[in-house]
């Protein structure tokens, strides 16, 4: 479904080129393209439109130089422009240094205010600061006991008061309790309530009088689709929220509420949240989101992941190996532990440009890595280093030992030599003498 | 039969036109003082349409059928373009959801199993403590079984709602292997001879592989207890969500044989079209929208009111 958006570009600006300008008949289609890409987003419709009115003031005029092409450079503004609106200063979480920092969460129901609590929790733990959560959900069953449950996880007392059908009192106290045993950090979690109910909200902002936050949070859902721009804004003329988190963005959402709401309040996007593990909380980055929301795939969380993961020694090593015809089964072992450490295979190739589609499409197998692990762990050291080795008699006892056939062994000896016999070539012929690993970090 | 009869249009009219922006007075003021459709007002259809989440392609082809289906009427006026506007969304939903016919099937099962699934707070939990409520009240022996085994209380928040209605709770712990408890639970049933069992599971997103897997999972454990077991597997979606719902519903359809949605929160001012992709595209009927907190804030779906509840 999602193709990258610059080749959708291309093809309806194809007409441009040779005209060198950009100019409001030969971009109108454009525009068209592009309004549907940001509605199958989930962006506002008037936010879209608003927003495309601004690109296209933006594109008019602009010549057409050779070296870009038009889509490459409609798709540059169109990135720029969605950083800028998204970016903005002051994400940084608001922390006071000395008394005690209050932080109120708010937001629908099921948008994710516990889970989020209990990830802000253990990251501002790590911070060393002295947390304290506090459950005010008097209304959904069991939301007390689950924002205990979390709280046992990460090993942060959680105040609540038994019984209490006022949540604007079990607030109050909690910073009272949090003042009088040394706590600095109170993350106060509040019940999901809609926009529309008034007597909720009139809670919410009690709540908030009450305890004086430094930070107010609009937690919401990045699945919202179009009515995110009315809650949001009913939230913000309540509470005057002052940053929004974006949750579950571990789904394949592209997240174009999050551009409708920044719209409609202009407030920061603090964190975005990444699935129910307590540490998959990421501080917010807009031109990522750009690029989800635009479908062209997250490829700097990629390059990241892969440098974090990527040793520069090792891919020196690596190509003085390859260079030198000496890539052994030890090397190779290497190889597959490091894309393993690299996590799934399909979520990081469904992170590259334009494979969105592909690789739904596709099962990498990734049992196939543990068996070849296994049986190269099953070689002795001798064996890894020298392949050669392998007679039928060591094959057999490889094959029993890591649980394998033999034909399984001997496919993988099979593939090392064809391997080693196509590096040979390269290095013969010389051409690309310096392959140079290093950049294939991409950047 | 009590099933459902507090069927309350008046509740989803009053949630569905909470705003002023609803649906209605926004046609009505477009309509007003034209008695054309125009291409301009067309557009603000669009914009209508859209902004309630129907999406930019199944907009699309609205408008252009109703365009299509108005010239053979001949008449371009503000009624038979409103009329022939609300009988192709209707047309796009199917049936209603008829009690008589789900009563026939409850009873054609003893027990009857439910199968409740959907990503990540969609209203799974809420929307269990409803059902087992309206089932309780119209005098069945209902046991829920609590599947969700991840998230933290998740049991708990099950066993209020089973206090509430007073059914029979099949308990997990945390961490266990939720098919064992689904297993479980219809052993249960077997033994007290209830009517119908409602399993809960864990809220999972489609995109991780292994949740999905046991999903599956937790579907052949039914059946092996009971062949023709889960009898009905209900996807819940929030009424809020947007276009990702539709991926949702077609990613959970490829492991599980879905057999009707739910949507929920539609109190709000979320319309929730995306509905209309998901019946439009899967052919899953939707078979109870959510209204409320309230443990009687469940309702059978009837399109024609549904649509005539955004325009009325």
């Amino acid at each position: 479904m999602l193709e990258d958006l610059t080749e959708k570009l291309e093809r309806s600006l194809k007409k441009i080129t040779g005209q060198g300008r950009l100019t409001e008949t030969n971009i109108s289609d454009t525009l068209r393209e592009i309004r549907r890409v940001l509605l199958d987003a989930d962006v506002n419709y008037k936010v879209a439109k608003q927003f495309i009115e601004d690109v296209k003031q933006k594109a008019l005029g602009q010549e057409v130089i050779t070296s870009v092409t038009p889509g490459q450079l409609i798709t540059k503004i169109i990135h720029d422009e969605l950083t800028k609106l998204m970016g903005g200063s002051n994400q940084a979480l608001l922390l006071n240094p000395s008394g005690i920092t209050v932080i109120l969460m708010v937001g629908l129901q099921g948008s994710g205010k516990t889970t989020f609590s209990g990830k802000l929790a253990k990251h501002l733990s790590k911070l060393n600061r002295k947390v304290l959560l506090t459950a005010c959900d008097i209304y959904r069953p069991a939301a007390i006991e689950q924002l205990k449950t979390l709280g046992e996880q990460i090993n942060v007392p959680v105040f609540s008061i038994a019984g209490e059908k006022n949540a604007i009192k079990i607030a109050g106290d909690s910073i009272e309790y949090a003042k009088a045993n040394g706590f600095n950090t109170v993350l106060v979690d509040t019940a999901g309530r809609l926009h529309v109910d008034e007597d909720l909200m009139n809670e919410v902002e009690e709540i908030k009088k009450k305890i004086n936050p430094s930070e107010t949070l609009f937690v919401v859902d990045s699945m919202t689709g179009q009515d995110a721009v009315n809650s949001a804004k009913a939230f913000h003329d309540k509470v005057d929220f002052s940053g929004i988190v974006l949750t579950k963005l571990d789904g394949d959402s592209r997240g174009g509420c999050a551009l409708s709401i920044k719209a409609v309040v202009d407030e920061p996007i603090k964190f975005i949240s990444l699935g129910e593990k307590l540490d998959s909380l990421e501080v917010f980055y807009p031109e990522r989101l750009a690029s989800r929301i635009l479908g062209k795939g997250d490829i700097v969380s990629l390059v990241e992941k892969a440098q974090e993961q990527f040793d520069e020694k090792e891919a020196e090593q690596l190509e003085k190996k390859l260079m030198s015809n000496k890539f052994d089964f030890e090397d190779f072992l290497g190889q597959i532990k490091m894309l393993k450490r690299m996590g799934s295979l399909k979520s990081l190739m469904g992170m590259v440009p334009g494979m969105n589609k592909a690789i739904k499409n596709t099962d990498i197998d990734e049992k196939q890595l543990v068996r070849v692990e296994s049986i190269i762990q099953s070689m002795t050291k001798l064996e890894r280093g020298d392949p050669k080795l392998l007679n039928g008699s060591r094959r057999k006892r490889i094959a029993n030992g890591s649980g394998n056939s033999i034909q399984d062994v001997n496919r993988l000896i099979k593939q090392y030599k064809e391997m080693q016999n196509m590096l040979k070539m390269f290095n013969k012929k010389g051409f690309n003498k310096k392959m140079n690993l290093k950049n294939m970090r991409l950047n | 039969m009590a099933l459902f009869d507090n069927i309350n249009l008046e509740k989803l009219k009053a949630g569905l036109s909470k705003t002023k922006n609803k649906l209605v007075d926004r046609i009505s003021e477009t309509f007003t003082g034209k008695a054309q459709v125009d291409e301009e007002l067309l557009e603000e259809i669009e914009e209508i349409l859209i902004s309630s989440d129907i999406g930019m392609d199944t907009t699309e082809r609205i408008i252009e059928n109703t365009r299509r289906s108005l010239k053979e009427k001949n008449s371009r006026d503000r009624d038979t373009f409103m009329q022939t506007l609300e009988e192709e969304l209707i047309k796009i939903l199917g049936k209603p959801t008829d009690l008589d016919e789900e009563i026939n099937k409850i009873k054609s099962c003893k027990p009857f199993v439910l199968l409740i699934i959907g990503i990540n707070g969609s209203g799974k939990t809420t929307t269990i403590g409803k059902l087992s409520s309206q089932f309780k009240n119209s005098g069945y022996d209902v046991i829920v079984g609590s599947a969700d085994t991840f998230r933290a209380a998740a049991n708990e928040q099950l066993e209020v709602w089973a206090n509430r209605s007073k059914v029979k709770i099949i308990q997990s712990k945390t961490g266990a292997d939720p098919s064992s408890v689904a297993f479980d639970t219809l052993q249960a049933a077997k033994q007290d001879n209830a009517d119908i069992v409602i399993i809960d599971t864990a809220g999972r997103l489609h995109t991780k592989k292994n949740l999905m897997e046991e999903l599956r999972k937790i579907n052949n454990v039914l059946s092996k207890v009971f062949l023709y077991a889960p009898n009905e597997v209900y996807l819940v979606v929030d009424g809020n969500s947007g276009q990702n719902a539709l991926i949702q519903a077609r990613e959970f359809s490829k492991f599980t044989h879905i057999s009707g949605l739910i949507v929920t929160k539609l109190d709000g001012t979320a319309k929730g079209g995306i509905l209309f992709q998901i019946c439009d595209e899967l052919k899953i009927p939707v078979k109870f929208i959510g209204v409320g907190e309230g443990i009687d804030d469940l309702q059978p779906f009837v399109p024609e009111n549904y649509v005539k509840a955004l325009f009325s």
